[in-house]
């Protein structure tokens, strides 16, 4: 039973390190207001691209990324191009490309898949929406411009 | 003439004097209760290197509101194997004792002939625990009523927590009382002019500490209602403003048991400035030595069952039954 009577001084540390602890700034990061700044590599929403010159799409709907993908989220439908209408700079384009993505899982595969670096990935990763089906990104979604609402940390964070 | 000195029992004021002070102090005290739930859950958050709720209101001040109307929106059920009115009378015996304690605790010294205290009876320290041991009895009923092994499990445990440091509570409160050469709080404050209790009955004070924090189910001796072995001991089986009643009896049984401790030994009513100050004063130590308990609540883990009652029966209590033979040898001999 002795124990207990040394267990007292214990306590009286332990009563220390808290009133210490009391006396810190909080390590809280009050989200929405402070978000957690993401990685330059970080793996988030989709983007296709286009060439900045001429404003062709890069993606020429090859759907090798459809073949990486792991989840099999991606739906590629390719057409040709029209030479007076051209869309892409090859000889096909992505007439539907859909990524659903309820079910991607951000591996990053469809962008190392993509010969023509048409499709990265981006920062965005706010994307909670109300139903599935609002959650199937269409071309025109995925050509858009992200929402920029991520801060990127910066070199040496 | 009455047909027994009511100048005896402490009822020296006019029956509307008493309804007054008995409304004032119950209403004080029942504001300053969900204060303390939001000071209690920001204090948690701060030792612990967070903010506590700050999101419902500026700083978070109108989260106890949130959780009293969350509390009150709840369905009152009774599960079907519960015996039918004792389960109803649980949580309210538990706040109605809890709420009777609050008659003794001194605010403040006879002013005009006005005491600032609901009653203040000889028996004294005796009225707080009888009162205290009504109370666990509605913590008892509560388990066994609920009619489910959890809550019966937790009944059990949390009884034999409760009888077993009411022994040690009694004897370290008997060395003051020895000290004052009364019962009564007021002569008990009174006592202490010179100097407060705390001083030479230190080991007392620490005894009734702990044994405070046994009897109020508070960490490190929460085992009764531990969340993560027991869901909520005997108030598992209770919703919405039942278990808003077990809640809030907790939480002034804290004030109560504080407020004790600061009458028997940090001098009660007594501080620097003018007679008007003394409530205050006495709000201030309650307040401070509630903010102690949270504080052991951030640092200590929990006791287990058996070093609970081992810790009670063999140590506790020796070291209180030493108290009081040297107390009472000191306070024969000068």
């Amino acid at each position: 039973m002795g124990g207990a009577y040394r267990a007292f001084g214990e306590t009286l540390r332990g009563l220390r390190t808290t009133m210490g602890r009391l006396f810190d700034k909080p390590v809280t990061i009050q989200y929405p207001e402070e978000k957690t700044p993401v990685y330059p590599r970080f793996r988030g929403r989709h983007k296709l691209h286009k060439f900045e010159d001429t404003g062709l799409e890069k993606c020429v709907g090859c759907s090798l990324c459809a073949a990486a993908c792991p989840a099999e989220c991606i739906r590629v439908v390719a057409a040709e191009n029209d030479p007076e209408n051209r869309v892409s700079a090859g000889e096909r384009f992505a007439a539907v490309y859909e990524i659903n993505l309820s079910r991607c899982i951000f591996c990053g595969y469809c962008e190392l898949a993509c010969p023509f670096d048409a499709i990265t990935m981006g920062h965005d990763y706010e994307m909670a929406d109300y139903n599935r089906s609002d959650l199937i990104f269409t071309k025109e979604m995925l050509l858009a411009e992200p929402i920029a609402r991520t801060p990127l940390r910066g070199e040496g964070e | 003439m009455p047909p027994f000195p009511l100048a005896d029992a402490g009822f020296v004021d006019a029956t509307w004097i008493m309804l007054v002070k008995s409304l004032v102090i119950f209403l004080v005290i029942l504001q300053i209760v969900p204060i303390v739930l939001l000071v209690e859950r920001k204090l948690l958050g701060r030792f612990q290197q967070r903010y506590g709720p700050n999101r419902v209101g500026p700083y978070g001040i109108l989260q106890p509101l949130a959780d009293v109307g969350k509390l009150l929106s709840k369905q009152a059920f009774r599960p079907k194997g519960a015996v039918p009115i004792l389960y109803e009378i649980a949580p309210a015996l538990t706040i109605i004792s809890a709420v009777i304690t609050l008659a003794i605790l001194p605010f403040g010294d006879v002013k005009d002939g006005v005491g600032f205290y609901g009653i203040d009876v000889p028996i004294g320290i005796l009225y707080f625990f009888a009162f205290g041991s009504i109370a666990f009895y509605g913590l008892l009923l509560g388990g066994w009523a609920s009619g489910s092994k959890y809550s019966f499990l937790g009944a059990m445990r949390s009884a034999a927590q409760l009888i077993s440091y009411e022994i040690a509570m009694g004897l370290s409160l008997l060395g003051v009382v020895l000290m004052a050469g009364s019962l009564s709080l007021v002569d008990i404050v009174r006592a202490q002019g010179d100097v407060w209790f705390i001083v030479p009955q230190v080991v007392g004070f620490l005894i009734f500490l702990v044994a405070g924090f046994a009897e109020t189910n508070r960490p490190p001796f929460d085992l009764p209602e531990a969340d993560a072995e027991l869901v909520a001991g005997y108030g598992t089986e209770y919703g919405g403003m039942r278990f808003g009643s077990f809640m809030f009896a907790e939480y002034m049984e804290i004030l109560i048991v504080s407020g004790i401790a600061s009458t028997m030994f940090l001098g009660g009513w007594m501080g620097p400035g003018p007679g008007w100050l003394d409530p205050i004063w006495m709000l201030a130590k309650m307040l401070t030595l509630t903010a102690f308990f949270i504080w052991i609540r951030a640092t200590l883990p929990r006791f287990r069952y058996d070093q609970l009652m081992s810790f009670g029966w063999k140590i506790l209590l020796p070291l209180a039954t030493l108290n009081v033979l040297v107390t009472a040898v000191l306070v024969v001999v000068t």
